[in-house]
């Protein structure tokens, strides 16, 4: 029989996730902190809206690119928020979650051997995606010592004349950096002089603890060059809803919607309708769980101080990235020592890119209670190896 | 500073106030300060513990008492509601809107202690007009705090 498989897509690695993942069902009573999503349940008055919607009947198809109603109201939530106008009539696009918007993206701009800027350590999709749309990625290594941050001198480096798109993923999956506004400045300055596209994933916008986030598409001369993505998981706890939407200029929204159009249809309507409800009442909600997120993310880099953990005090996201190279294993040596010895799982920084050696990542996204014991069979854990 | 501190020890009273600070990005002192404050203003008023009795042999009946009075002159409901509450069986005493004036919460030890109560020392009141007494027969959710078993955590394990 001939080989069914596509050699591209049997090219490409699988997630360095699954292993751990498998690693970690198969055991019990285990403390995972290796989840990249809210503990809290959606909204009472969110899921209500979507239950409502679906007493009402509307489980019919709705617009491909999305309700009106949720359309107008991401481009309110962005004026409000961001104060970047964004028409609804053709610069928003209502997608699967931010994940099917990243794939559009690439979909919609890539030719043949364009090349693609990855910052990496960053979330596991942006490679894949981008190999998928026959680009070629380009990673840059970010650095600890810039707190992860993207400079314009990493940009130069790894620019060619066939560079198309930098991808820009803050607040940032797994370090938890964000950039502030002069970052962006800078950064802005290098995309425009090269001519380059910026695909900004925002889904972490709203949680940020050191001031507002600032997109690049606000700086003067960004918006007609970057695709703007965000959602609703993070924000809103409506991972298993799959809801997200991308903003950008009208002629590539519009071939991202026509990909949309033939492979998906529309976003699911039930989640269209609780996410309009979620745009219009639901800031209290996002506030209330950020301020939770704050308090553990305080806590987290108070424990590291005490057991003398290096870390960088991240402010955006619910990750925490501890650097454990003092300890001379490997990330995912560390992470599976620390798994079968003291039972608590966490992400090796490597699933994230191979910038990410020396690093584990923990996420915050659980009560206090579990953090605390976590952080104790850590402190155990690390004391066990400096005696050795 | 304040509000944050009273929601996190109003789910937890007990909670260590050195974890409190490094939560909040305070220091202990000024934690412990900003309490002792509250409490002498009046804001903390107690710190008690919420107990599902249920579901221990301790025999106990929560009832709701309507109660409509006549408001004396000069001084309102006040008087009324202070010669309720002095009661030690009365837990709560407050004012209401609508179809009557004050709702009452008892706790008893058994339907006939509450109703001996009702009738015997809260319905001959002067200037109580009328009592209606309902009975509580299961809580869901009290103190913003739900009865039911604790979910588990539903998510997968790990997450990219």
């Amino acid at each position: 029989m001939k080989n069914p498989l596509s050699d591209k897509i049997t090219g490409i690695k699988p997630s360095g996730i699954r292993k751990f993942f498998d690693l970690v069902s198969e055991m019990k009573d285990v403390i995972s902190l290796g989840v990249g999503e809210p503990d809290f349940d959606t909204p009472w008055h969110i899921r209500d809206e979507g239950i409502y919607s679906l007493e009402k009947g509307k489980t019919f198809y709705t617009s491909n690119s999305g309700l009106k109603e949720l359309k107008q109201e991401i481009s309110n939530y962005i004026k409000r928020n961001q104060n970047i106008e964004y028409n609804p009539n053709g610069e928003i696009l209502v997608t699967v979650g931010g994940s099917e918007a990243i794939d559009l993206a690439f979909r919609a701009m890539i030719n043949d051997g364009d090349e693609v800027l990855i910052p990496q350590p960053s979330y596991v999709s942006y490679e894949p995606c981008a190999i998928l749309a026959n680009a070629k990625p380009v990673i840059i290594n970010l650095k600890p010592e810039n707190d992860f941050r993207l400079t314009p001198e990493e940009i130069l480096e790894n620019v060619t004349d066939k560079t198309k798109i930098l991808v820009l993923p803050y607040p940032n999956n797994p370090t938890g950096a964000i950039l502030e506004k002069d970052d962006l400045e800078k950064i802005a300055k290098v995309v425009t002089e090269k001519d380059l596209y910026v695909l900004s994933d925002e889904i972490y916008s709203e949680l940020t603890y050191s001031g507002k986030h600032v997109s690049i598409s606000s700086i003067p001369g960004m918006k007609e060059r970057t695709i703007l993505i965000n959602g609703f998981s993070k924000a809103y706890a409506m991972t298993g809803w799959r809801l997200g939407y991308a903003c950008g200029p009208e002629n590539i929204l519009k071939q991202m919607t026509k990909i949309h159009q033939y492979a998906i249809m529309c976003a699911p309507t039930t989640s269209q309708y609780a996410a309009i409800e979620a745009l219009k009442n639901g800031d209290a909600d996002v506030l209330t769980m950020k301020q939770s997120y704050n308090q553990r993310r305080r806590f987290l880099i108070n424990a590291f101080r005490e057991m003398g953990l290096e870390c960088f005090e991240p402010f955006g996201a619910f990750y925490v990235f501890p650097c454990i190279k003092e300890f001379g294993l490997t990330s995912e040596e560390f992470a599976t020592k620390f798994l079968t010895e003291e039972k608590v799982a966490t992400v090796p920084g490597t699933a994230f890119g191979e910038s990410g050696e020396g690093f584990l990542r923990i996420s915050y996204a659980y009560s206090i209670d579990t953090l605390k014991i976590a952080m104790e069979r850590l402190k155990n854990f690390t004391e066990k190896l400096r005696n050795h | 500073m304040r509000e944050e501190i009273l929601e996190l020890i109003e789910k937890n009273s007990r909670i260590d106030l050195k974890e409190l600070a490094v939560m909040i990005g305070k220091t202990e002192v000024e934690v412990i300060n900003e309490i002792a404050q509250m409490e002498k203003e009046g804001v903390i008023c107690g710190y008690h513990t919420l107990i599902n009795w249920e579901k221990t042999t301790k025999e106990r009946v929560n009832a709701l008492i309507e109660v409509r009075v006549t408001p004396q002159r000069g001084q309102g409901f006040d008087a009324i509601a202070q010669r309720i509450y002095n009661y030690p069986e009365v837990n709560a005493v407050y004012l209401i809107s609508g179809g009557y004036d004050l709702l009452v919460s008892i706790n008893g030890q058994t339907l006939k202690e509450v109703s001996t109560f009702v009738s015997e020392k809260l319905s001959t009141l002067e200037y109580v007009l009328s009592t209606a007494t309902h009975f509580v027969l299961k809580k869901y959710k009290d103190h913003g705090t739900i009865y039911a078993e604790k979910k588990p955590d539903m998510r997968e394990v790990i997450t990219p």
